[in-house]
């Protein structure tokens, strides 16, 4: 995400600093004044927003990690009796099975999250790469992509629910009656395939994301380059190799951190698929620590759950960034 | 590039699939609301047996389809024009000035992406319930707490596109305006807004998608009166029966504003997320 904003900046903030100092002297004692508040008024309805809706909501949780908060606390919750660090201790003893399932959730989440993104990324970059090149029929075909990504999650994801259903899903019948492929239909939305399900359509709203940035990514690569390889004798795949991916790397930077960090807190896609109780193999955390708070009225062990979550996905973050900059950086010199 | 024929073989093939792949929900939505319940309880058919367009009448009674659907547009709305408003200032000001506290505003709002929903869904009830209880304002189950909400779930990204937006409009076009007398205000919303439509644009598309899908914050905080559209469709599947041709019906009805507005805006999109994402 740094990507964005970094190189631009340093680049852009000298010019800003310096000439408008120097072109507008004689309004500088007026306008001092007003533009030392000014980006702080400009940024105050944001400032409060984000305040309201997400720091004290943070600040708020991480308490309630640390309370016995179950129903009987719900009308007052500053009244719940402190847990200490209880809450956490229950939901990293996996031997426990409190534990044990969120060890569960956490794996197969981390599973998921792998292959969905390997997979968006995968699609979205050969889709991209494909229509790289004008040919009849590109305007609509890209229109067309991008539907899984304009649809409203909950009306997708009901569809795929409708054609992974058991009796009178669409899936069943094709891989039952009509190709003999399973000896009996196969049940989708319970049990081990349940994972299956749940990636396919994953992998179906997302890729188009990929898509979608890559698509614009290409839009930088200047068009002699790929002109001066052909001349050279690349092939079509040694220019994709040594051309369009290098290129591309700032791109998918940026692209893939956001994919893992939509695709890990995804919550829409398993709710409506499954309902409040997802099966064990596509236990996606969110639906698990929503199950622990909201089903088994645990609230308490729900935002300890979350917090380890938020740890989790800021280490993951933090060093991907740090590892992502420090390669730019060392590319740069 | 004068491409090989095995290269256009591999790229007809994959496109064709993917198109396949992508089309086939959409088929299935399309052509099951044209059946009549036997037809989707029973085995599978890739063709209505007996075309009718009772589920689209139908969808409206089942449930009170039109009043989610105005609680969808509101909040969804209301939760795009004021996040879009607020990113404008909010960005304009990280991209054109230098102040104190402007690194710690960029990161915790790039950060804020991060969060999982879950995290702020109780808090967020309880705060709602306790400012009910203090002053007497409805947050809790009404549009206004929803949109609310929804609002800062696109403002993060919202910003910090617009932030990438703005940067590439040249400083020079707003620092003339300024010369020439405008206040930053001004120089705002004469030059810089308008350059950073298709930013803008974008943001506003992405925002309103965001808010018209949101799932989890719906179904927790709403009540009867303010249900939305993504908590509305559950009333189709009762204890005996699961209308799944009028679920379909009515998923298609709610699909199409948000689709046909995203692909008359996609240029827009294409061209934000290109200046805004991808640098």
């Amino acid at each position: 995400m740094t990507t964005t904003t970094a190189p631009a900046g340093p680049g852009g903030r000298t010019v800003g600093k310096s000439s408008p100092g120097a072109a507008r002297g004689p309004r500088r004692r007026t306008g001092r004044i007003r533009r030392i508040g000014l980006p702080y008024l400009l940024l105050l309805p944001a400032l409060l927003l984000e305040l309201l809706v997400h720091l004290v909501p943070m600040v708020i949780g991480i308490v309630m990690s640390f309370k016995e908060l179950t129903q009987f606390h719900i009308r007052d919750w500053t009244t719940a009796p402190w847990a200490g660090l209880d809450n956490y201790a229950m939901s990293v003893d996996f031997n426990a099975p409190v534990g044990e399932a969120l060890l569960h959730s956490f794996l197969v989440t981390c599973a998921f999250t792998l292959l969905s993104v390997g997979l968006c990324w995968f699609i979205g970059t050969a889709a991209a790469i494909c229509m790289q090149d004008t040919f009849r029929g590109r305007g609509l075909l890209r229109a067309l992509f991008l539907v899984p990504y304009a649809l409203p999650v909950y009306a997708a994801v009901i569809t795929w629910a409708f054609m992974f259903q058991h009796d009178n899903g669409l899936v069943n019948h094709v891989l039952h009656d009509q190709l003999g492929l399973t000896d009996k239909p196969s049940f989708w939305l319970i049990g081990d395939n349940s994972f299956i399900a749940l990636l396919v359509v994953s992998v179906w709203k997302g890729w188009p994301f990929a898509f979608l940035i890559v698509m614009a990514g290409l839009q930088n690569i200047p068009r002699e380059l790929y002109e001066a390889a052909a001349l050279d004798g690349a092939g079509v795949i040694q220019q994709i190799r040594r051309i369009t991916l290098p290129s591309l790397r700032p791109v998918n930077q940026v692209l893939v951190l956001v994919l893992f960090l939509w695709t890990f807190n995804d919550f829409n896609t398993p709710f409506v698929l499954f309902g409040k109780a997802a099966p064990e193999a596509a236990d996606l955390i969110s639906i698990h620590i929503y199950q622990s708070s909201f089903v088994t009225w645990n609230f308490g062990a729900g935002s300890a759950m979350s917090v380890l979550l938020l740890l989790f996905l800021l280490l993951v973050t933090g060093v991907y960034l740090f590892l992502t900059s420090r390669e730019r950086r060392s590319a740069r010199v | 590039m004068a491409a090989p024929p095995s290269f256009l073989w591999t790229r007809r093939v994959f496109l064709t699939l993917l198109t396949g792949f992508v089309l086939l929900p959409v088929y299935v939505m399309v052509s099951s609301s044209l059946k009549p319940l036997e037809d989707v309880t029973g085995s599978f058919r890739w063709l209505p047996t007996d075309l009718t367009i009772r589920p689209y009448i139908d969808i409206w009674s089942t449930v009170p389809l039109a009043k989610y659907f105005v609680n969808s547009l509101v909040v969804a709305g209301a939760a795009t024009v004021c996040s879009v408003v607020i990113a404008v200032f909010a960005a304009y000001a990280v991209s054109r000035y230098d102040f104190r506290g402007k690194r710690v505003f960029s990161v915790t709002v790039l950060s804020t992406q991060m969060f999982p929903g879950i995290l702020f869904l109780l808090p967020l009830f309880l705060i709602y319930v306790n400012i009910g209880n203090a002053t007497g304002i409805a947050l809790f189950g009404s549009r206004g707490g929803l949109i609310l909400t929804y609002l800062t779930f696109s403002l993060p990204f919202s910003i910090w596109m617009l932030i990438g937006y703005f940067d590439s409009v040249p400083r020079d076009l707003d620092e003339a305006a300024l010369v020439d007398g405008c206040g930053p205000l001004k120089a705002l919303f004469r030059v810089v807004v308008p350059a950073a439509i298709p930013g803008i644009v974008a943001v506003a598309v992405y925002a309103f998608m965001t808010a018209w899908g949101e799932v989890l914050f719906a179904s927790v905080m709403t009540n009867d009166t303010t249900r939305t559209l993504a908590v509305g469709l559950q009333g189709y599947s009762t204890q005996n029966d699961v209308y799944w041709n009028q679920i379909m019906a009515a998923s298609l009805v709610v699909s199409v504003p948000v689709v046909a507005g995203f692909l008359l805006l996609q240029r827009y999109l294409v061209a934000g997320l290109t200046a805004g994402a991808v640098k």
